[in-house]
């Protein structure tokens, strides 16, 4: 008698506990950030934390979302790959965060789309990356190799008249992947075979002596060169140094990059760097007044005036605004409903444009080309007259080019899919292979 | 007669009114709207990048001596104008002292009141060809040199026609030479047929140019002529190929060079002292980050920043090696495996700790201007002066180290109890000191090679991982316990893989060299200089 009532009296106290507990999660609503915080990745993904900080403090300072505060939750998958799916689940089941802002290597965000899918989260992706994949539960709100590379070799071939190609890369899938869709590319616009040149280093490379000589006789065979680089990281340092040291300037054969932004340039001496190129949706130049704002507002919150933005936290900041627009809508943080919601909402972007949310789960971005200043800033030679679709499966590979993507189910015969062959009519699952 | 008295004194007076009113006027006009010049200038301000070029094709046109300091400012950027007014501005790269253009004289305006002039590659490159073809006559025959070389590849019959004028009077030898070489350019271009003498001629030049132009002229030639310029082609070729062998050898010098330098370290804790510390990459970090923390104190003087750093660095990197030693090692000595787990440990300790303290971005370390450039040997061979430096910084090191352990007592000491540590601890050498200065000396050497790798790579948190492997796979292949082996084997390695990677790519020549140091020692378990004697272990 005495242990039943014991027991159920520990059954009513935990219950109670439950139910409080419960409650206390009612009042917030909890948005996970996952970046790497240590090892390799956290030079540039700890920025990206501190955007996410800063959108949920504007926001709470807003007035919160559907009357909640927003809550913050910050973990550190720490550059480990498996780390970052661990750290997801923990975010999802343990922590029952509405959204998750998180990942940088497309290798993170194969980790963790598993998880996201089983347990059926929310994430946004906030880099550009090599495209060829479309979930149902990931917002890719960086550029699609349409949205980048192929404006920027557009840009080189129409305007500075480059006839030969280096296309530089590390060692890994976005480069690879990237590479293989330009060469395509380049090929099919009638450049020869011989006069593209393709290399391959590992990550963190330091000593790019004979690659850059062999860019120089590359390049001294009288025919315009340019290089496109897709190298990742710390190896873009020695790689600009090296560039510098052996004269190769921007006049000769200019280096457009697809990885380095204004916080890469904050690490080197940009001197001799002036003039090389870089293809974005956002440059920190831009003028106009969200960015003015932004810029103002990030420098107050990190407390540091020199500090600079960049193109994957003006990423950060459409998909949130985007987020917060769908909640609104649905009424509610559940996932279904708001990732339907999400399709087809715009917000004003950073370059004086409409970022839209499309039904293949990527955006409308302007494409950007700057010139590196001596200031570590660019200043845009070049940019596209309207916002550019993103389109996730490219159409210069023989494997994808038939493939769509409608999460409305409209172009991929009534029933939503990441991965819709049109000439076969079939839907092979959200990953492509 | 008075009236034409008055008449004439009329005249004169109002001569002198005249006069009198113009000078001041003619004054008003020399500061503004008589000076074409300046006003064509000052429309650089409003035009946008594509209106720039041809405004500064409309100027170089005149023949005003301002106009080459302007296309030079321009060019580097330091060409200003003012919000207010839209005047033209200069400003001073390295002090940032702002001056009017116009006047030269000093103005006092805030940054957010001035933007520069922007340019691009295109107008870059144009200013430059521009430059070039004014300074054809210039005084000094290097300018003169150079403006050619910017020219060749490039010349119209304006540029050539100015060069046929100007080469009978040149009198440097080489400057000559290269002008011959456009006008050669043109016989190839205009004539169906020319002598030997010019194909001669321009076999012996390894402009890249010219072996351009020999290969445009062997495809359409008629046969005859197109068998000469293959010749002189194969000439060229066959002296390219040789300057790029040697070029490839500097290469895998500098290369080498900067292993060492990294591997050095190691070789006196982990070759003399048999510790596996796999810290010794955050000790090089640290003596980066030393380079850059004076960097910041003496931003002006970045020079002596680097000088001044040599030392901070050894101390700094040392005195935490000391630290380590005296907290860690010291108990783990003979537990290798337990020392490599600590140590690794406090690898990643020293990173995040750089990473709190600094912040996870990268820190630009600037190079001094003596290490920036190249030593440019001929047109396809160049030397670049920040490997130069490192190439004689290595061989200093080392050759101060080799006389440290050779020269000193605590050499002695430290070759004593690494050959034998009960028979010197017999003789009276307290092996624990010795113990703690060995690690502390090969740390602060870490911390040396921190300071050139600043001038090379990236300052930041993961510096270290890059170069830890590397240096274990000098030490042991160099010959545990050798500081020649580490210098050769150091060397050898840079050479070797500055060779495969041509052919192989930089990815399947990391993995190659690995795959050779690996049967290399199954081969020779104790490296290309093993110690030998009594001594030794089994």
């Amino acid at each position: 008698m005495k242990l039943t009532n014991t027991l159920s009296r520990s059954l009513i106290a935990g219950s109670l506990l439950l139910g409080a507990q419960q409650v206390m999660a009612q009042d917030t609503i909890k948005v996970g950030v996952l970046h790497s915080l240590s090892g390799t990745m956290a030079i540039s993904e700890t920025t990206l934390k501190d955007t996410m900080l800063m959108l949920v403090e504007q926001q709470n300072a807003k007035g919160g979302l559907l009357g909640k505060q927003l809550e913050a939750v910050v973990v550190d998958p720490a550059s480990d790959w498996p780390l970052f799916a661990e750290k997801a689940r923990e975010l999802i089941e343990n922590e029952g965060v509405a959204a998750t802002f998180g990942c940088w290597t497309s290798v993170s965000r194969k980790s963790v789309l598993p998880v996201f899918e089983e347990l059926n989260g929310l994430l946004f992706y906030p880099v550009q990356y090599e495209g060829e994949e479309s979930s149902k539960n990931v917002f890719y709100t960086g550029a699609a190799p349409n949205q980048q590379a192929i404006p920027a070799v557009d840009y080189l071939m129409n305007d500075l008249e480059v006839e030969r190609w280096v296309l530089a890369g590390t060692d890994y899938v976005y480069p690879r992947t990237t590479n293989k869709i330009l060469e395509a590319y380049l090929l099919a616009k009638g450049v020869a075979a011989e006069d593209i040149m393709i290399n391959y280093t590992p990550f963190g490379h330091s000593d790019w002596q004979s690659i850059v000589s062999d860019i120089k006789t590359f390049g001294s065979a009288g025919k315009k060169t340019a290089v496109v680089s897709t190298i990742n990281g710390d190896a873009n340092v020695p790689f600009y140094k090296e560039l510098g040291n052996q004269g190769i300037s921007a006049e000769d054969i200019p280096v457009v990059a697809f990885s380095v932004g204004e916080e890469e340039l904050s690490g080197i001496d940009t001197g001799p760097l002036v003039g090389h190129l870089a293809a974005w949706n956002y440059f920190m130049s831009v003028e106009s007044e969200e960015n003015d704002a932004f810029i103002a507002d990030w420098k107050a919150f990190i407390g540091d005036d020199a500090r600079v933005t960049n193109d994957p936290m003006e990423a950060h900041v459409i998909g949130f605004n985007m987020w917060v627009k769908a909640v609104e809508a649905a009424g509610t943080t559940d996932v279904d409903p708001v990732i339907d919601a999400m399709i087809g909402i715009e917000v004003p972007n950073m370059t004086g444009g409409t970022a839209k949310m499309l039904p293949n789960h990527h955006l409308t971005k302007p494409v950007l080309i700057g010139e590196i200043q001596d200031d570590g800033q660019f200043e845009v030679v070049w940019s596209t007259d309207a916002e550019v679709p993103g389109d996730a499966w490219s159409d210069f590979l023989p494997g994808s080019k038939d493939v769509v993507s409608d999460w409305t189910g409209e172009l991929t015969g009534g029933t939503p899919c990441g991965n819709y062959n049109t000439v076969t009519g079939t839907c092979s699952g959200q990953n492509y292979e | 007669m008075p009236a034409f008295f008055f008449h004439a004194v009329a005249a004169f007076l109002l001569l002198a009114i005249i006069t009198i009113a113009a000078t001041p006027l003619a004054a008003a006009q020399d500061a503004g709207a008589s000076d074409p010049f300046y006003e064509q200038a000052k429309t650089l301000v409003d035009a946008s990048l594509k209106d720039r070029r041809g405004i500064v094709e409309q100027l170089a046109a005149s023949d005003d001596p301002r106009l080459i300091p302007l296309l030079r400012h321009l060019l580097e950027g330091d060409l200003y104008y003012s919000k207010e007014d839209g005047e033209l501005l200069v400003v001073d790269g390295d002090t940032d002292a702002v001056t009017s253009w116009l006047t030269d004289e000093a103005v006092e305006i805030g940054k957010s009141d001035r933007k520069k002039i922007t340019t691009n590659n295109q107008l870059r490159g144009l200013l430059r060809d521009l430059i070039a073809r004014l300074q054809l006559t210039n005084d000094d025959a290097t300018v003169r040199y150079n403006a050619v070389r910017q020219l060749l590849g490039e010349e119209d019959d304006d540029t050539t026609e100015t060069i046929r004028e100007l080469i009978a009077s040149e009198d440097d030898r080489e400057t000559r030479e290269l002008m011959q070489v456009v006008l050669d350019f043109e016989r190839l271009s205009k004539e169906e047929q020319v002598e030997d003498d010019l194909f001669q001629r321009l076999s012996r030049r390894l402009e890249p140019e010219v072996k351009n132009k020999l290969t445009a002229y062997a495809e359409s030639a008629s046969p005859a002529m197109a068998s000469n310029a293959a010749d002189a082609l194969e000439k060229i070729d066959a002296r390219v190929r040789f300057y790029g062998h040697i070029e490839t050898i500097f290469f895998g010098l500098s290369l080498g060079s900067v292993l060492v330098l990294a591997a050095i370290g190691l070789a006196i804790t982990f070759g003399v002292m048999g510790v596996i510390n796999m810290a010794h990459g955050e000790l090089i970090m640290l003596g980066a980050y030393t380079t850059w923390v004076i960097q910041q104190w003496m931003p002006s003087n970045v020079g002596a920043a680097l000088l001044l750093s040599i030392p901070a660095a050894f101390l700094v990197a040392g005195f935490v090696g000391v630290l380590i030693e005296r907290l860690v090692i010291r108990y783990l000595y003979g537990r290798p495996l337990e020392t490599l787990l600590a140590t690794f440990g406090i690898s990643l300790i020293l990173q995040q700790a750089v990473r709190t303290i600094f912040s996870p971005l990268n820190r630009s370390v600037v190079s001094p201007s003596w290490m920036s450039g190249t030593l440019e040997i001929n047109s396809v061979l160049a030397l670049t002066n920040n490997r130069l430096v490192i190439i004689g910084f290595c061989l200093a090191v080392f050759a101060l180290l080799s006389l440290v352990m050779q020269r000193t007592r605590l050499g002695l000491e430290v070759r004593a109890v690494s050959q034998n540590r009960p028979m010197a601890r017999a003789m009276g050498i307290r092996s624990e000191r010795v113990d703690m200065l060995t690690f502390g000396l090969g740390s602060g050497v870490a911390g040396i090679a921190g300071v050139a790798l600043s001038q090379l790579t990236n300052v930041g948190p993961n510096l270290g991982q890059g170069y830890i492997i590397d240096s274990f796979m000098v030490v042991v292949f160099g010959g545990v316990g050798n500081l020649w082996g580490t210098l050769v084997s150091g060397f050898t390695l840079g050479i070797a893989n500055k060779f495969l990677e041509p052919w192989s790519g930089s990815v399947l020549a990391k993995i190659l060299i690995l795959v050779f140091i690996i049967l290399f020692i199954q081969k020779r378990p104790r490296g290309l200089f093993p110690q030998k004697g009594r001594a030794v272990e089994a």
